[in-house]
Parts: structure tokens; C-alpha cells; sequence
């Protein structure tokens, strides 16, 4: 079955030396970053998580999603999900693989990350993160591969793998809300200390991920003739629009919290984010691109005849995609630590092997990604009659 | 190969994960059996009171600061971005937000204040540690740090509310002082990079008998007797006890119910400060 | 199995290149030299006997580091009843100073890299 992975013409390879240049690349960053330590990054005492773990925190969003598909099709029969569910328990392996590589590539000591199972420290919510997305990714793993199998022998899946299905719902739910508990139990950074921290990753990772999905979807139909199904890439529209919404109205309540309620140290993030604080503005742009784009998608995206057509749903989606990425994957993890516990504010920009290393760990998801998605279209090309 | 190939991979790597238990077996367990018990002085937590007027001196917090970095071979590293610092000086506005107002003096809400980790009681950074390299020692109270289990997450300065801890963000040796041979001025282990440290009470030397080399370095200073005092809060008959007793002192957000062990104290009472209590 | 020859041939000539340090080394000359050990300065025994020490040096070091670090012990007594302070650079290297012509010699010899002078100061260079 696993030859099904490698079966492709130019298009395939061209694609898979791409990742492998971009991974050679961010190997090489990442050969520096090891023998000249982290300062090769942007990073400081005062910013000291960066890039790397904020695109940790989008791709967990991205990796909870697929619950969106297996829900509606395990739990409710949801028939029209019937070719999407596959693709969306792929992309979580994929996305997954790359959270924990992020995570990697971030340590100092890389080489003693086994000390977290040698000595387990449940208090810690990094222990339970890295317990549940190893859980996850084999959950994942296994389903996807039992489910992939089942449907190439034309047979339905062994009984033992549906308790495995139910039990990766909670699952999912459960490793972004950890991520978003790793991040609000903290009373020393007033940014990340709100109650609805884990409700907005949840809604933004629902509307992040499924539209990356519709994206994927899209082009698996256009270059692998694998169509998912036109109902499941319009139902998974409608789950992005209300996600999106819910999202953009979670947003609005953390900002009506922290600038009616004006207490400075609430206050000052934000102000830092969206109108620069005491002469630092480097999010500035991005927040307001970000919001804007984020806003406008969820607006179009509540009309049913755009949405209804792939070409703008595409559009939108990519939008929405671009904008939680700057809200999760470049300003939530940085504006936390601005201002520092002791008033100082240092800004942070990554550096070009940070950069270099963040598109190589990209590049692994994506080349995971590739070839499972290759797996999934050479086995449904099989089974079609010639 | 067909089928086969799939048992023989799902063999290796059902293998592989079995073997990863492997560590948990350890040979060093009956070794523990032959350690004596510690004759360092036994305490249940150690506090500091800092005197808040006194290290407004500069002579007051060079002793302690080069005395620290000295003891202890803290690397003093060029970029302020990548500083290192077990203790060091802070304005009072941003140590104290709640004591400074609007209409402050500007050389009172500028005023140079010690900081340190204070090895809270219910500290924030071994609640997320996730390998235990930080945690807090029941013997002395002390919040420890453990080098060799650092797995350089960098959690537990995301979690410092009060800005304690430093990472070594590249090899710290190049930039430890050195004495005229060349050797690191102090037999203390240096860090490597991609570790986290800070301030650890002096836990070696109190391990010996002897206070903090800070706490001693002040003592040098002329006029500077009880500046830094150090002792077991939970003797009531220690000198930090008698301050903290007596005297007006206040500790570092206090509201986040950490439970700072390091005390500052506002000012002396009229008749402590003439039976020169606190030396 | 299809391809058996190819497959054992490969699986032969594998094995063949993995193990060349060993049977490359049989009988040859470096088997035959032991690495020579700066002895120690004059002083008491070391902590345990020398067989012992060979043998378990790195797991009474991991010992020590537990109890100093974790537990905040500092006398170790050692088999022959003899009290110890626990640590490298204060008890071991006060005797075995020269880490280059003591330690290293070993490690060179076995190729296990030592990585305890990348913070532990050694006395003489490092």
C-alpha cells in the first residue's frame, strides 16, 4: 500500500524536491542554530518564545480541526463527508508532526527532550501537551491508515478502529485547549490570562482549519482528480463562516474587557497591538491588515451564492487562513510578553535562520502531507473502474 | 513482500517503542543508600530582606551585583537583549507599580532597586516546569536549578511574573570574567547554552555553612551593615523574622499569591534603627 | 521471497561495512597499546577502589549530582567508611587535576566524548 505514497508524474516530484530544497535549507539554519545556540534567532531575555512556538500554537489549531469532519460523518452520519474525512484526519498527522517539530526546534537542549517522559511532571501543561499530541498524532496515524487501508480492500473498517474515532473527538478538542491552558494559566502575563483564551483558539482553530481543507480539497480535485465532494467543500464553508464569526465576536468581547475595563496592564497589550505603545509599533500593520482581512472574509463569507462558488469561497478561505495566522502565528505569542514583567518592552523580529528553520518545519508538514494525500488519490484511482 | 512487510515493519516498531522503557531501569538507584545525611545548616526557607534606602547606593549594589556574578561566573554578555543576571537593578516604578503614583518624585519613582529571584512559596516556574529541572527544595525552601535536566523550553520565564530568570542564549564561557591565567574566576560550574538560570540563594555555599555571597560581599561595604539580611523566615528568632516582624517591609506582587521570600524593607523604625537592629 | 540472493548479499555486505572498526582493529598494534593514565597527585585513596571506580565513575557522578543538586546533600561515605565532600571539582579533580591526561586519555581511547567541561571548570585547561 505505502508505494501508493511515491506513485506520481513530474508535477508529484517537482513538488517533493521542493520540500526536500526547502528542508535541506532549514536543516542547514537549524546545523547553526545547534552549534551557535538561540541567539542566532530573534529572540531575547525578555521575548524569549518566538516564531517557532507561535506557528506551534496556529498548527495545533489546524490539527484540532479534523474533529469538524469526523464529528458530523462518525457521530451524526453525516453522509456527504463520506471522501473528506480522510483528508482531514491527514492533514491533523501532518499538522501534528509539525507542532512537535516546531516545538523541537525551539528547545535549547534538543537532545535531552526525553527528559519530559524520563521525569514526568504533571503539573506542568507542557507535560500534558506533549502527551496529548503524541496521543493525537498516533490516534490519527492509526485511523487514517486503517480507514485508507479498509477503503483500498473495498471493505469496512475493523470494528476495534470506531472506539479509537470517538475517542479522537474530545481528543482533538482537548490539545488546543491544553495549548490555550499552557498559555492562560500564566498570572504573570495579563495578555494570555483570560478565561476565553481557549474558546478562541477553539473557534479560530475551526475556522482556520477546515478552510485550509477546503483549500487542499480543491486542489487534490484539480490535480489529483480526487473529488471530495461539492457538499462536504460547501458544508465545510458554512462550519468556516460561523466559525469565523464566532471568532470575530470573541475578539470583540476580549477587546470591550480589556479597553472599557482600561486597567493599564490589560490595557497595554492591546494598545501595543493596535496603536503602538510608548513609540514601538512593529504588529501594528499586521494587526490592522489582519483584522480587516478577518472581517471582511466573515462578512462575505455569510453570502450563501459566494460561498457557493469555489473560486471565491477559495479566495475567502485563504483570507481567513491569512488572518488568523497573524492574530495566532505572529501576534498572540510575542504581545504577551510585551510589556515585560518589569515595564520594558523589547520588540521582536525573527531573523533569516529562524525564518529559514520555520519553512523547513513547513516543509516537513508539507512533503508528510504530500505524501499522504498521493496515498489517498492513487487509491481511490485504483478502485475506479478503469 | 505484501503483507509481511507490514508485520515485519509493525514488528520493529512495536520493538522500538518497547525499547524507549529501556532508561527507566536505573542503575544509580543503590547508589543513593551510601550519601550521608546533609550537616549543612537544615532550615525550612530561607528569606532575604533587602533595605530599600540602603541599595539606592551605588558602592551597596556594585559589591553584591559583581560579587554575584563573580561567586557564581555569571558570563556578563554584551548584548542587553541576551543579559544574563542572577541580581540586578531595576527603577522602583516598574519593581513597585503600586507604590509609585503620578505625582511621585522622579527620583523616588527612579530609584535603583536590588532584584532577585525570591524563591516564592508557591512559585509560578516549577508549577510549569515540565522536566522537574526547577523546583522547589523542601529541605531549605530554596527554588533550585537543575542544569543537568534543563531542557531549555524557556516555560518558566514565560511564567516568572517578576522577570528573575535568564537564558543562555549562546555559549556563555567566552564571556565569563577571568583571573590572570585565564582560568574562570570561580570553580563554579558554568552554564552551556540552552540552559535557563538564576539567582539560587548561594545553595553551595549555604550547603557549607555560610550566607549568600551578596549578603557577604555587603557586609564590606562601610556603612552598609543590613542591607541584605538573610535568614530562616520560619525561625522566629532570625534576624530576617525580627524585621519582617517589626519593621515596615513589603514584598513583589504580592496579589498573585506567589509568596515572595524577598522582602524590601520601606524603612527602619526610630528606635530599631538607633539600637542598630537588622546588622 | 523474491530477490533472496540480492537481499542476503546486501544484508552481507552491510554487516561486513558496519563492523569493519571491530574486525579492521583485531590484532592489530592500537589493540595492544592501553591508554597511559597521569596518575593522580599524592594524596588519600579515591573515593572507592580503582576497579570499582573504572567501572561506575560515571554513575557515582550521577549519584553525587542528585544528591547535591536535588537533595542538597554534601558528604558522601564511601565504602570503606571514609567521608567525602560530593563534588567534581573540589574532590575529584583535586587529585586527578590534569582532565587532559587523565580523563581524556580513557575517553579518547573508547571514543566516549565527555561533556562535563563544557560546564564543570576543569583545573588545568580545559
Amino acid at each position: 500500500m505505502l508505494q501508493n505514497a511515491f506513485r506520481g508524474g513530474a508535477r508529484f516530484w517537482t513538488l517533493l524536491a521542493l520540500w526536500a530544497l526547502l528542508i535541506a535549507v532549514g536543516t542547514m539554519a537549524y546545523a547553526s542554530q545547534l552549534t551557535q545556540g538561540l541567539t542566532v534567532t530573534g529572540m531575547s531575555r525578555d521575548v524569549s518564545w518566538g516564531l517557532y512556538i507561535a506557528q506551534f500554537t496556529f498548527l495545533v489549531g489546524v490539527a484540532a480541526s479534523a474533529v469538524m469532519v469526523v464529528l458530523p460523518y462518525y457521530l451524526h452520519n453525516y453522509k456527504a463527508f463520506g471522501r473528506m474525512v480522510i483528508l482531514g484526519e491527514f492533514l491533523a498527522v501532518s499538522a501534528v508532526l509539525m507542532c512537535m517539530l516546531f516545538i523541537f526546534v525551539d528547545m535549547g537542549q534538543p537532545t535531552r527532550v526525553l527528559n519530559v517522559l524520563l521525569h514526568p511532571s504533571p503539573n506542568s501543561l507542557m507535560f500534558w501537551d506533549f502527551m496529548v499530541l503524541l496521543g493525537y498524532l498516533v490516534l490519527n496515524l492509526v485511523i487514517g491508515s486503517v480507514t485508507i487501508e479498509a477503503e483500498r480492500k473495498e471493505a469496512p473498517p475493523p470494528r476495534w478502529v470506531r472506539p479509537l474515532i470517538y475517542l479522537s473527538i474530545p481528543w482533538a478538542v482537548s490539545i488546543h485547549t491544553v495549548t490555550a491552558f499552557l498559555y492562560a494559566g500564566l498570572g504573570a502575563r495579563p495578555f494570555w490570562m483570560t478565561a476565553i483564551l481557549a474558546p478562541r483558539f477553539l473557534a479560530s482553530a475551526f475556522a482556520s482549519g477546515p478552510s485550509l481543507l477546503i483549500l487542499l480539497a480543491l486542489l487534490v480535485r484539480r490535480f489529483g482528480a480526487f473529488d471530495a465532494g461539492r457538499e462536504a467543500v460547501r458544508a465545510l464553508g458554512t462550519i468556516v463562516t460561523y466559525a469565523m464569526a464566532i471568532n470575530l465576536f470573541f475578539v470583540a468581547v476580549e477587546l470591550f474587557t480589556a479597553l472599557y475595563g482600561g486597567m493599564p496592564h490589560h490595557v497595554h497589550p492591546f494598545a501595543y497591538l493596535f496603536t503602538g505603545l510608548e513609540g514601538h509599533a512593529a504588529l501594528m500593520p499586521w494587526t490592522w491588515a489582519g483584522q480587516t482581512l478577518g472581517v471582511v472574509c466573515a462578512v462575505l463569507l455569510l453570502v450563501p451564492a459566494l460561498r457557493r462558488r469555489d473560486a471565491v469561497l477559495a479566495l475567502l478561505c485563504g483570507g481567513v487562513i491569512a488572518s488568523l495566522w497573524i492574530e495566532k502565528g505572529l501576534a498572540l505569542v510575542v504581545t504577551g510578553f510585551i510589556p515585560s514583567p518589569l515595564g520594558r518592552i523589547t520588540e521582536y523580529t525573527p531573523t533569516a535562520p529562524e525564518l529559514a528553520i520555520t519553512l523547513g518545519v513547513y516543509a516537513v508538514g508539507g512533503l508528510m502531507l504530500t505524501l499522504l494525500y498521493t496515498l489517498v488519490v492513487n487509491v481511490r484511482k485504483r478502485l475506479q473502474p478503469a | 513482500m505484501g503483507e509481511t512487510r507490514r508485520d515485519f515493519l509493525t514488528g520493529l516498531g512495536a520493538a522500538a517503542v518497547a525499547g524507549c522503557g529501556l532508561p527507566l531501569f536505573d542503575p544509580t538507584r543503590w547508589l543513593q543508600a551510601s550519601v550521608a545525611p546533609g550537616t549543612a545548616a537544615a532550615a525550612t526557607q530561607w528569606a532575604m530582606v533587602i533595605d530599600l534606602e540602603l541599595c539606592r547606593r551605588d558602592d551597596v549594589r556594585r559589591a553584591c551585583m559583581d560579587a554575584c556574578r563573580r561567586e557564581h561566573n555569571v558570563p556578563a554578555i554584551p548584548d542587553p537583549d541576551e543579559r544574563i543576571d542572577w541580581i540586578w537593578a531595576e527603577e522602583r516604578q516598574h519593581v513597585f507599580p503600586d507604590l509609585v503614583h503620578e505625582h511621585t518624585a522622579v527620583e523616588v519613582r527612579e530609584a535603583p532597586v536590588l532584584v532577585l529571584c525570591n524563591h516564592c512559596t508557591k512559585p509560578p516556574c516549577v508549577k510549569v516546569c515540565p522536566t522537574g529541572a526547577t523546583w522547589k527544595r523542601e529541605r531549605d525552601g530554596i527554588v533550585m536549578m537543575d542544569m543537568h535536566r534543563c531542557i531549555g523550553c524557556r516555560y518558566c520565564m514565560a511564567a516568572c511574573p517578576y522577570g528573575a530568570r535568564s537564558f543562555n542564549w549562546r555559549d556563555p564561557r567566552p564571556h565569563v570574567a577571568r583571573d590572570a591565567e585565564g582560568k574562570p574566576v570561580s570553580d563554579y560550574p558554568t552554564r552551556t547554552a540552552g540552559v535557563v538560570e538564576k539567582c539560587t540563594f548561594c545553595a553551595e555555599r549555604i550547603r557549607a555553612g555560610r550566607e549568600p555571597a551578596c549578603v557577604e560581599a555587603v557586609r564590606a561595604v562601610p556603612g552598609a551593615a543590613g542591607a541584605l539580611t538573610f535568614g530562616d523566615v520560619t525561625d522566629p528568632g532570625s534576624p530576617v523574622s525580627q524585621l519582617l516582624r517589626h519593621e515596615q517591609t513589603v514584598a513583589r506582587l504580592v496579589d498573585l499569591g506567589t509568596g515572595p521570600n524577598v522582602y524590601y524593607l520601606v524603612s527602619r523604625s526610630p528606635v530599631a534603627a538607633a539600637e542598630g537592629e537588622g546588622a | 521471497m523474491r530477490d533472496r540472493t540480492g537481499i542476503v548479499l546486501g544484508l552481507g555486505a552491510f554487516l561486513a561495512l558496519a563492523a569493519f572498526p571491530v574486525w579492521h582493529a583485531l590484532g592489530s598494534d592500537a589493540e595492544r597499546a592501553r591508554p597511559e593514565l597521569e596518575r593522580a597527585v599524592e594524596g588519600p585513596a579515591c573515593v572507592e577502589d580503582t576497579l570499582f571506580m573504572t567501572a561506575h565513575h560515571q554513575e557515582v557522578l550521577n549519584a553525587w549530582r542528585t544528591a547535591v543538586v536535588r537533595t542538597g546533600e554534601r558528604t558522601y561515605v564511601s565504602t570503606s567508611g571514609v567521608e567525602h565532600e560530593m563534588s567534581l571539582t573540589g574532590t575529584c579533580m583535586r587529585c586527578h587535576a590534569d582532565s587532559q591526561g587523565f580523563c581524556e586519555r580513557c575517553h579518547d581511547y573508547a571514543g566516549v566524548t565527555t561533556r562535563c567541561w563544557n560546564c564543570h571548570v576543569a583545573p588545568e585547561g580545559s
